[in-house]
């Protein structure tokens, strides 16, 4: 009898300690919920991302201010109702401190209001419309608002001394935005500018390309959604657009780093403005690319894996300043913070929480047999021009 | 035998059919606990009602009516963005907005049935899926009303029966949704164990003899087709409702492309094979990509051919053995 009970005693210790270590335990966690489109058709986006915040978790170790890191990935199809359904299952039952990721616009903003109920940090790092920050006072961006590119982009277009400009952007909220932020400037530069808009899904751009040729406008700009430049660029090609003098022009999301160099030639001489090129000069980006390519062979970091890699930079800083703590004091931590990234001088904006970064032209060139975007011309700290002038 | 025995038969049948079987019951008893096992599964099982309930719509017409379609998510979105901007602009009242998002997409169904009603089965797949890619276009271009890309923001329901605030936790939304989907579940199956459901079977299985009975066709799809396009517009409006946020994706095909497959897992003409399609493909969901969430399409791949080459006739049989057994004790413990 006293031998049963006290091995029942004992069980029940056992068990007792077993509950409060786990309990610190899980105190001594943190948690970040990152939610990405790792399937469906922007599972390139998720796929970049989530490679980037493992390999930063991989460089600076898995625990921050004295708590181990846990980042928990999730698949939300690129659905903004799946997206919304899954951060609050991570608020509420992994009690997650942070949520990161979010590959586009709709799924971001399906999840903003969420943010502001559950007082939980979201930092964005892929979707790139201007108001997402506005929606609620805890979301951070680290990737890229499209005005950032497309504003001072139609500037230094019309300072080259080009004068007429067509513009063919994806009939959705981001190409729009490019298509207004460009044209805008372009012509406050002093040219002239024609807009096309052409469907998202499935585009078939000769009938577009014709209107093009027969206009010969001295530089074309494309906005199309990344994976579909490889489709413009054959057609244009097709169409003999490439000898008819004029130029092709774009945001980087035409030549995007992942499907650069299977476009072939075609794509050479093709100039863009963008925030990152994996072919950036700096020692940062040098380890950052050797260290990508070495976890995930035969990948190339894009602007959307160091989207991930900042965000994940911003969390761990910003969590080492609140000792672990999340919530309204993590937002702070993380506000007017700056750093080198692997893109160059970053920092975040501490009104509108939105990214301040180095927008570079670039022109792809072959180095060392493969296809890259060569950076030839810095503009600096450029802020949201749309949230600047308010 | 005299024409009088049939129909008394007949109505002997309907009778049988519309007594409520044990093992339904257990089913909503099981729903309905679910609320308070998984307490943190919550906004899973809300999903999972809705899609549910958007089954039990293509069921009405696919495994009744033997319409096929192949853009129903076009009455999805159109109840979705219906109850959310009725939300937006006019009332947050969420069960007013439920009777707005179905009316909205039963007006629809209606104003759209004359196109399956003509050709085969191929022809009404096309027409089915073309409309929900005007729908979808449609609510891309109209971007000051819709939001366009951005999806439809700002929506703020007020509480359901002016009494349940929407908690972050899930619990009043699944508690809701499954309510809905019981009242529309019971409507459904009294109409399916009417005469006129006993007629849309006869539709289905061969419209030349039923024409020649004397049942009126092309009303008899037009009605249905109707109802069916309402609960999709429940489901739709759900879903808005729930998540205070619709988007473009409501209209998406991969949401009909879906629904067609939670019928097939779930088996189509008994109303519960919706529900059940369901619950299976969106756990299996779930769990696989909480697992792998980069593969988990391969696996639910891997196993919607192992399910549709074999194993549902195994599966169906199980379930069928296991109802039949509630039923037998059932029996016992009532005699």
């Amino acid at each position: 009898m006293t031998i049963r009970r006290t091995v029942l005693k004992g069980m029940l210790g056992l068990a007792l300690a077993a509950s409060v270590s786990g309990a610190a335990l899980a105190q001594d966690a943190v948690k970040i919920g990152l939610i990405l489109p790792m399937t469906g058709p922007f599972a390139s986006t998720g796929r970049q991302i989530a490679a980037a915040a493992n390999l930063y978790i991989q460089e600076k170790g898995a625990s921050v201010a004295g708590k181990k890191v846990e980042l928990i990935v999730k698949d939300d199809t690129g659905t903004a109702d799946v997206t919304r359904r899954i951060a609050q299952e991570l608020i509420v039952n992994d009690k997650v401190t942070a949520i990161a990721g979010f590959g586009l616009t709709p799924l971001a903003l399906a999840t903003a209001p969420l943010a502001t109920q559950a007082k939980t940090p979201m930092v964005v790092m892929a979707a790139a419309t201007g108001i997402i920050t506005e929606r609620s006072p805890f979301i951070v961006r680290t990737s890229q608002v499209v005005p950032q590119i497309g504003s001072p982009f139609g500037t230094w277009i019309a300072k080259q001394g080009t004068k007429r400009v067509i513009t063919i952007v994806s009939d959705y909220g981001p190409g729009h935005d490019v298509e207004s932020s460009f044209s805008e400037a372009f012509k406050a530069g002093g040219g002239q500018v024609e807009n096309i808009r052409v469907p998202l899904q499935n585009p078939d751009f000769s009938p577009f390309l014709q209107r093009v040729a027969d206009a010969k406008p001295e530089a074309l700009l494309v906005f199309v959604p990344s994976g579909v430049g490889a489709q413009f660029m054959k057609q244009f090609v097709e169409r003999g657009l490439d000898k008819s003098g004029i130029k092709l022009i774009g945001t980087g999301d035409l030549t995007d780093d992942d499907i650069l160099n299977g476009m072939g030639d075609i794509a050479l001489g093709v100039v863009t403005a963008q925030h990152y090129s994996a072919s950036h000069d700096s020692p940062e980006n040098k380890a950052f690319v050797e260290g990508f390519k070495k976890a995930n062979p035969g990948l190339r970091p894009n602007f959307m894996a160091v989207g991930g890699y900042d965000g994940m930079h911003a969390l761990y800083e910003g969590l080492k300043k609140t000792k672990g703590e999340g919530g309204e004091a993590l937002v702070t931590a993380m506000k007017g913070m700056s750093w080198v990234s692997p893109r160059g001088p970053i920092s975040i904006d501490p009104e509108t929480r939105d990214i301040i970064q180095n927008v570079y032209i670039r022109k792809v060139e072959r180095v060392n047999g493969e296809l890259y975007n060569q950076e030839f011309e810095t503009i600096p700290n450029v802020k949201d021009p749309t949230k600047a002038k308010k | 035998m005299s024409t009088d025995s049939i129909e008394a038969r007949v109505q002997r049948s309907l009778y049988g059919a519309r007594r409520w079987h044990p093992a339904e019951i257990a089913f909503w008893v099981l729903a309905l606990a679910a609320f308070f096992l998984l307490p943190r599964q919550l906004l899973i099982l809300n999903e999972i009602a809705i899609l549910g309930l958007f089954a039990l719509s293509l069921d009405l017409i696919l495994g009744y009516a033997g319409i096929v379609s192949l853009g129903h998510a076009a009455f999805f979105g159109f109840g979705a963005y219906a109850a959310g901007l009725f939300a937006k602009h006019a009332s947050a009242d969420p069960v007013t907005g439920l009777a707005v998002g179905m009316s909205a997409a039963g007006l629809l169904g209606l104003l759209t049935s004359p196109l399956i009603l003509r050709g085969s089965d191929l022809t009404r797949l096309m027409v089915t899926l073309g409309v929900a890619l005007i729908l979808g276009e449609l609510a891309n271009s109209l971007g000051g009303i819709t939001g366009g890309a951005d999806g439809l923001q700002g929506i703020m329901m007020g509480p359901v029966l002016g009494l349940f605030e929407f908690d972050i936790f899930g619990k009043v939304a699944y508690l809701y949704s499954l309510a809905v989907l019981f009242v529309l579940f019971v409507l459904a199956r009294r109409i399916v164990g009417s005469p006129f459901g006993l007629s849309l079977r006869a539709i289905r299985d061969n419209p030349l003899r039923a024409s020649a009975s004397g049942v009126p066709l092309h009303w008899r799809l037009v009605a249905v087709y109707t109802l069916a396009a309402a609960y999709a517009g429940a489901a739709g409006a759900l879903l808005a409702q729930t998540t205070q946020f619709v988007s473009l994706d409501v209209l998406a095909f991969h949401r009909s492309a879906d629904l067609m497959l939670v019928l097939i897992v779930g088996g189509a003409g008994y109303l519960y094979g919706g529900l059940i399609g369901a619950v299976a493909f969106k756990l299996l969901q779930d769990v696989i990509a909480s697992f792998t969430p980069q593969y988990w399409m391969f696996w639910i791949g891997l196993f919607l051919v192992l399910f549709v080459l074999g194993g549902r006739e195994l599966i169906h049989g199980g379930i069928k053995a296991v109802v039949g057994r509630v039923a037998r004790l059932g029996r016992r413990a009532s005699t």
